[in-house]
């Protein structure tokens, strides 16, 4: 399934954990620094340098290239996305994000904040950054460079991104659970064959 | 031969270009073999998408992954004067070369001088030995699988089971976050610092190089049967290739003390060797020379 950017709500909505999707249009990367900074924005009621109304952030530091006043995207993967668990229902309810890519999932809060504003997290393959950097077809901005290039604020134009695998959807449901519920109902076996 | 200082400058960069573009040959046999047996739908997805990232990164000459990691270097043989320079030297060289992303920031303020240099990196270990020439390995690490590194300071009793536990709890913990199929190195005995050093360097013994001693080859081979039974999968999405590999290593220890390290390398499994001769001619090897 091919996905435009910026989504709606019904777009989202649409999406149930285990689908298989590429994305179109303009995504924005965050992570640690960069969630950190945004919420202290939204407090001091300051203005983020994009609307993220309906659009997606993915969690990746990106390795660009700077040529002349082009920036190039040479390899953007994933990042581990629980390192900004604690900050994301926040994020997600204050600025409207409809969906999320990263990879190794997110907890229950999240989930939760996710089926309440309608949002969706799209695995990605950690470490195909290869891949990753093919589908994105422009770096129209980077802002908030004094964070470092890992932490810095990325408007990327993308075609084909993906596959992205809805891991959480807009109704609580979570691949990730689901696989915790399998490995659960695994250990007893696992435990026996080790003898402990 | 060159000055010893810009020889291992340019050595430096070499190694880290074969390293962060390329995966030694017994991870990619280890990630085809997974691709082929991996009956979860989800699971083959991520496994095919590795391999065909993995052949355009090899294709392009670029990074693998984004996420360039922290260096850490094991030097063995010969002493070399300057090694240390040449080594930032290359490290600095090859960050805008290769590149590298600049990864190094301060620990507190988080502020990145963008190069990858700063106090105490890159990591180095020595080994030096009275031989004809200077291996110099390096080994660079991404922050996803570092992240899950656990360190556990067992009781005696706890022995053997506890250690498989610990190993068994680290995985499942760990889940997608550390990229898997990992490899799992493991590091048992010694002082707490030695048993994470033995568990990162159990990382550079290839997957298809069995532990020499019996006993641990077969608790490596009997953790990563289990762990494959987990279900955990690729990237944690389900599938029964959790881990490409256990490698476990040992030392003494005190008699009060079970010093147990978790390593977990991703399945972008970098590393690369080179053994620079007295007479300056150099040999590289993703693989490591065994």
């Amino acid at each position: 399934m091919r996905l435009k950017t910026p989504l709606s709500e019904k777009d989202v909505r649409s999406l149930k954990f285990g689908d298989e999707v590429t994305l179109d249009g303009i995504i924005y990367t965050g992570r640690d620094e960069m969630h950190l900074r945004a919420l202290e924005y939204a407090r001091e009621g300051r203005e983020l340098p994009f609307d993220l109304h309906g659009a997606v952030l993915c969690h990746c530091g990106p390795m660009l290239r700077n040529e002349g006043s082009k920036w190039h995207v040479i390899a953007a993967g994933p990042t581990t996305s629980s390192r900004m668990d604690s900050m994301e229902p926040q994020f997600i309810e204050h600025f409207g994000v409809r969906a999320i890519i990263g990879k190794g999932g997110m907890s229950q809060p999240t989930v939760d904040a996710m089926a309440k504003h309608g949002c969706v997290y799209l695995a990605h393959t950690g470490g195909a950054a290869v891949l990753a950097a093919e589908g994105i077809k422009d770096v129209k901005r980077v802002e908030w460079q004094d964070l470092g290039m890992p932490e810095a604020m990325c408007e990327l134009e993308v075609e084909s991104f993906g596959p992205l695998i809805v891991a959480i959807d807009a109704h609580g449901e979570s691949l990730y659970k689901r696989v915790d519920e399998t490995v659960a109902s695994n250990l007893p076996n696992v435990r026996k064959q080790l003898g402990i | 031969m060159l000055g010893s200082t810009k020889l291992v400058e340019d050595v430096t960069v070499n190694l880290l270009r074969i390293a962060v573009t390329s995966l030694p040959d017994d991870v990619l046999g280890a990630l085809r073999d997974a691709e082929r047996e991996e009956t979860s739908e989800v699971g083959r997805t991520q496994l095919r998408t590795i391999l065909e990232n993995v052949a355009a990164a090899d294709r392009l000459s670029v990074p693998i992954c984004q996420d360039t990691g922290m260096l850490t270097f094991f030097i063995s043989g010969r002493c070399l004067p300057d090694l240390e320079e040449g080594i930032r030297r290359g490290m600095s060289r090859a960050t805008s070369e290769v590149p590298l992303r600049a990864n190094a920031v301060h620990p507190i303020t988080r502020k990145n001088p963008g190069n990858n240099s700063g106090k105490g990196v890159p990591t180095i270990h020595y080994d030096y030995s009275d031989s004809d020439f200077t291996q110099v390995t390096v080994m660079p690490k991404g922050a996803g699988s570092e992240n899950m590194s656990v360190l556990a300071m067992l009781t005696p009793s706890q022995g053997l089971k506890g250690i498989k536990r610990l190993v068994l709890d680290t995985v499942i913990k760990a889940g997608g976050k550390p990229c898997p199929p990992t490899i799992v190195g493991v590091g048992i005995g010694g002082s707490a610092d030695q048993a994470m050093l033995l568990a990162k360097q159990a990382l550079l013994r290839p997957l298809n190089i069995g532990n020499p001693d019996q006993q641990l080859a077969a608790l490596e081979s009997e953790l990563k049967q289990a762990l494959n039974l987990t279900g955990i999968g690729p990237m944690g999405l389900g599938g029964k290739t959790t881990v490409l590999g256990v490698r476990v290593e040992e030392a003494y220890t005190h008699t009060a003390s079970l010093p147990v390290a978790v390593c977990l390398q991703c399945w972008a499994a970098r590393r690369a060797s080179a053994r620079i001769a007295r007479d300056g001619s150099v040999q590289y090897s993703r693989e490591g020379f065994w």
